[in-house]
């Protein structure tokens, strides 16, 4: 099932990025947009550990 | 003048070398013969008093004399616990992107304390997600590190490299709602100290939040108790039973806080200890250990004379709080005759 990700950027008149997915870089924290079989590999630096981006909705907490 | 024994054990409390004596009240009926300790309101009256030696917007120091341990504690553990105040109780996080967790994050932002007077709001309903503006202060904190341009130099404080490296309460936003604007237009609510460290940020990092104010009890959570500490001591008595002179009268000083023992000079240019202000005394028995000298000391405490120290967070000032505990008292003895009369009804 395709969960909705807050983080994927979908851009206008290209569905087929509508997969990319934006990652951060695990070594230089570049933003990089990746697609599903894409080689997991950082553009700018070449790390290869990449972290998904904050859920962009609202986290509600308690103040205890 | 001297007393007699019953006459002591019912108004002091004794320190000995290793025990305390006499700490209980026993001033009720039947304790001693010849005594009336009936309870007359018009005697409570004659004997009763208050007065303020300090008091500013965040400390007063008040004596109150004349009532029972029961009631002057009581009126601790309302202040420490049933005197409402506001502290952020929700907080909407939209992004944090520091190293502090979101949940740290929040858990800080509840302890800061609020500058809202608490009497103007009301409780917020049970289920109520949203709040209005009845019940509910709102804030808003949105800051973002850069580097700052104007720095070309490789300084080694990061506070001035970069902007907003720290978030401090200062930068709490008050987003009124409904009317709150013109009716606190005089006052205008903030958090009661600007100064205080809520995260540290590097380049790159943001916080974007808001947060509820809800009016709450310490009793809930320690964040809505309205004062620091509230505490009370009993007024210490020490009476000198005989002379203390020369090498002996300053060590006897030394035993105590200082200021409680003072030293005058007699005709023969001999250093005579007396005993100057016992208000000041911390309650040491360092004097019992000094052979030469516990004998010739008296240490007693007034047991209905309370020193009241009130140390308010700032919401309200200390004497509208003690205001405020005796009226939740007041009201919780009328809660209490309207049952005992449901009773005898029955």
């Amino acid at each position: 099932m395709e969960t909705p990700n807050p983080a994927a950027t979908p851009k206008e008149g290209q569905p087929s990025s509508s997969k990319a997915i934006i990652y951060v870089c695990g070594e230089c924290r570049q933003d990089n947009e990746m697609r599903p079989r894409d080689p997991i590999r950082c553009r700018e630096c070449g790390y290869r550990i990449m972290y998904k981006k904050r859920t962009k909705r609202v986290v509600v907490f308690d103040g205890r | 003048m001297t007393m007699s024994t019953t006459e002591e054990m019912r108004s002091y409390v004794t320190l000995n070398e290793y025990d305390v004596d006499h700490v209980h009240s026993t001033d009720f009926p039947g304790s001693y013969h010849g005594y009336d300790d009936s309870w007359d309101f018009n005697r409570f009256r004659r004997n009763f008093w208050i007065e303020v030696t300090k008091l500013d917007d965040m400390e007063m120091e008040f004596d109150m004399v004349g009532i029972d341990a029961a009631l002057a504690n009581a009126f601790r553990r309302i202040l420490l616990a049933e005197v409402p105040t506001m502290a952020a109780d929700k907080i909407f996080i939209h992004n944090n992107t520091s190293i502090i967790q979101s949940e740290v994050l929040a858990h800080r932002l509840g302890l800061v304390p609020i500058k809202v007077d608490p009497r103007m709001f009301e409780f917020r309903q049970e289920g109520d997600e949203e709040g209005t503006d009845m019940d509910t202060v709102e804030f808003e904190l949105k800051v973002k590190c850069t580097k700052n341009p104007n720095v070309t130099a490789d300084l080694p404080d990061p506070y001035e490299i970069y902007k907003n490296a720290k978030v401090t309460t200062k930068q709490l936003k008050w987003i009124p709602r409904g009317n709150q604007a013109a009716l606190h237009h005089n006052n205008p609510i903030r958090p009661v100290d600007g100064d205080i460290l809520i995260a540290k940020l590097r380049p790159g990092q943001a916080i974007d939040l808001r947060m509820h104010c809800v009016k709450g009890l310490g009793k809930d959570h320690a964040k809505f108790s309205p004062v620091a500490t509230a505490s009370y001591r009993l007024l210490p008595k020490i009476t000198l039973k005989q002379p203390v002179v020369g090498e002996q009268a300053e060590r006897l000083a030394r035993c105590f806080t200082p200021g409680v023992i003072g030293l005058k000079e007699d005709e023969d240019g001999n250093k005579v200890a007396y005993v100057d202000n016992a208000r000041k005394d911390a309650s040491s028995r360092e004097v019992f250990r000094h052979e030469d000298l516990k004998d010739a000391v008296d240490m007693k405490k007034v047991r209905d004379h309370f020193i009241f120290s009130v140390e308010s967070t700032g919401a309200l000032p200390p004497n509208v709080l003690m205001c405020e505990a005796v009226k939740i008292l007041k009201e919780k003895c009328r809660t209490f005759l309207v049952e005992l009369d449901n009773l005898t009804k029955k």
